[in-house]
């Protein structure tokens, strides 16, 4: 369980490091509307950081219900199974496996959707930068 | 000192049973009438000009319209707007349940019990489902089969696929109960130390204010995710992939 909560960490900084390496090419437009950005948030009143802050909270809660339903199903389809087919303990023990599997599968589609919108967000955020500045 | 779960009890109001089934009127259903009349209130009384020139109320109406319409449009696409009613509906009815249960000593959080949130989850695990049948007929499912899968592979991932398609109610009932649940429980416990520390309770009075505020956030913040979750199992259903 551990372990593969660590490969998932894995897995997150590995996407984010994929999605800097793109946008190689407009280095220098992604430059200056980092430092864009980080003039406005410093600027920005101080509870929205807040809200980021709780915007993660709500992430972590939204990440871990993916993977505890996943394993969930997949026990009471194991159980199910074994009541019915008098498989005691073998389609539990399998359907735990598959269901941690879909866990993770759940997490990462999770993970990756919430990566694309937050990419959105910060080009949507940069071209108001830009509109603005113009 | 009552236990801080004092607060999830339901309680009979109005004893009632029909065919041998217990269908007695109770707090909670008293709070989801009470939610349903606030939030017509809130509608019908704020569109009841309906002025171009918008006053505040009938302003944070209209914001209201907006963001569920964006948030469908932006997710499931033009053809998901016949269900907006629908999704509408379902943010609002939360999103007002979580907020009037916020209300100290007399809120009672409906939205904290599983029955209610796997309902409504349950609800709309059925109802995309037959959108998609519907739409789709059989090729819905190969809604169970990604792209570029290896066939030798196909023994493990359609049951995987299928697993993590059922789970999708239970993660989101358990999110919307989870949240609700351990914030008003937090609130309690607190609560219960400004009691029991006296003079020095003034310490987690402070702590309570900042998480009166968070829990607030997280009200709004669960029915945004309820909502939006909603209209992305709904995309799912109307293109498959």
């Amino acid at each position: 369980m551990l372990l593969s909560i660590l490969w998932l960490l894995d897995q997150g900084v590995a996407l984010q490091e994929d999605n800097k390496s793109s946008s190689k090419k407009d280095r220098s437009l992604e430059e200056l509307s980092a430092k864009v950005r980080d003039a406005q948030t410093a600027n920005a009143p101080k509870n929205e950081r807040g809200i980021n802050e709780s915007h993660a909270y709500g992430m972590a809660m939204r990440l871990v219900a993916e993977l505890v339903s996943g394993l969930l199903v997949g026990l009471l389809i194991g159980w199910l199974l074994d009541k019915a087919l008098g498989t005691k303990p073998w389609m539990l023990i399998i359907f735990i496996f598959l269901g941690l599997g879909a866990g993770i599968f759940n997490v990462m589609r999770a993970a990756k959707q919430i990566e694309t919108a937050a990419a959105r967000k910060r080009e949507e955020d940069a071209n108001k930068a830009n509109s603005e500045e113009g | 000192m009552a236990s801080p779960l004092a607060q999830f009890e339901i309680k009979t109001l109005i004893p009632l049973k029909v065919a041998g089934y217990d269908i007695s009127f109770t707090n909670s259903a008293l709070f989801m009438a009470i939610t349903v009349v606030a939030i017509m209130f809130f509608m019908i009384a704020g569109m009841r000009k309906g002025a171009l020139v918008p006053s505040r109320w009938q302003l944070s109406v209209e914001m209201c319209y907006e963001f569920v319409a964006n948030m469908l449009h932006d997710t499931a696409g033009r053809e998901a707007r016949k269900y907006f009613p629908f999704i509408f509906t379902l943010f609002m009815f939360i999103l007002f349940a979580n907020l009037i249960g916020m209300l100290p000593y007399f809120g009672f959080t409906f939205t904290s019990h599983i029955a209610v949130t796997f309902a409504m989850a349950a609800f709309v695990f059925i109802g995309v489902t037959i959108i998609g049948l519907a739409k789709h007929g059989f090729k819905f499912f190969s809604l169970f089969l990604p792209h570029g899968t290896p066939w030798w592979l196909l023994w493990l991932i359609i049951p995987i696929e299928i697993i993590s398609y059922l789970s999708r109610p239970i993660s989101l009932s358990v999110r919307l109960f989870a949240n609700m649940v351990a914030g008003h429980t937090m609130l309690k416990v607190f609560g219960g130390f400004v009691v029991a520390l006296g003079v020095f309770g003034f310490a987690p009075f402070i702590f309570i204010i900042a998480l009166t505020g968070l829990e607030l956030l997280v009200a709004c913040l669960q029915a945004y995710v309820f909502a939006i979750l909603t209209c992305m199992y709904l995309n799912d259903a109307l293109h498959l992939h």
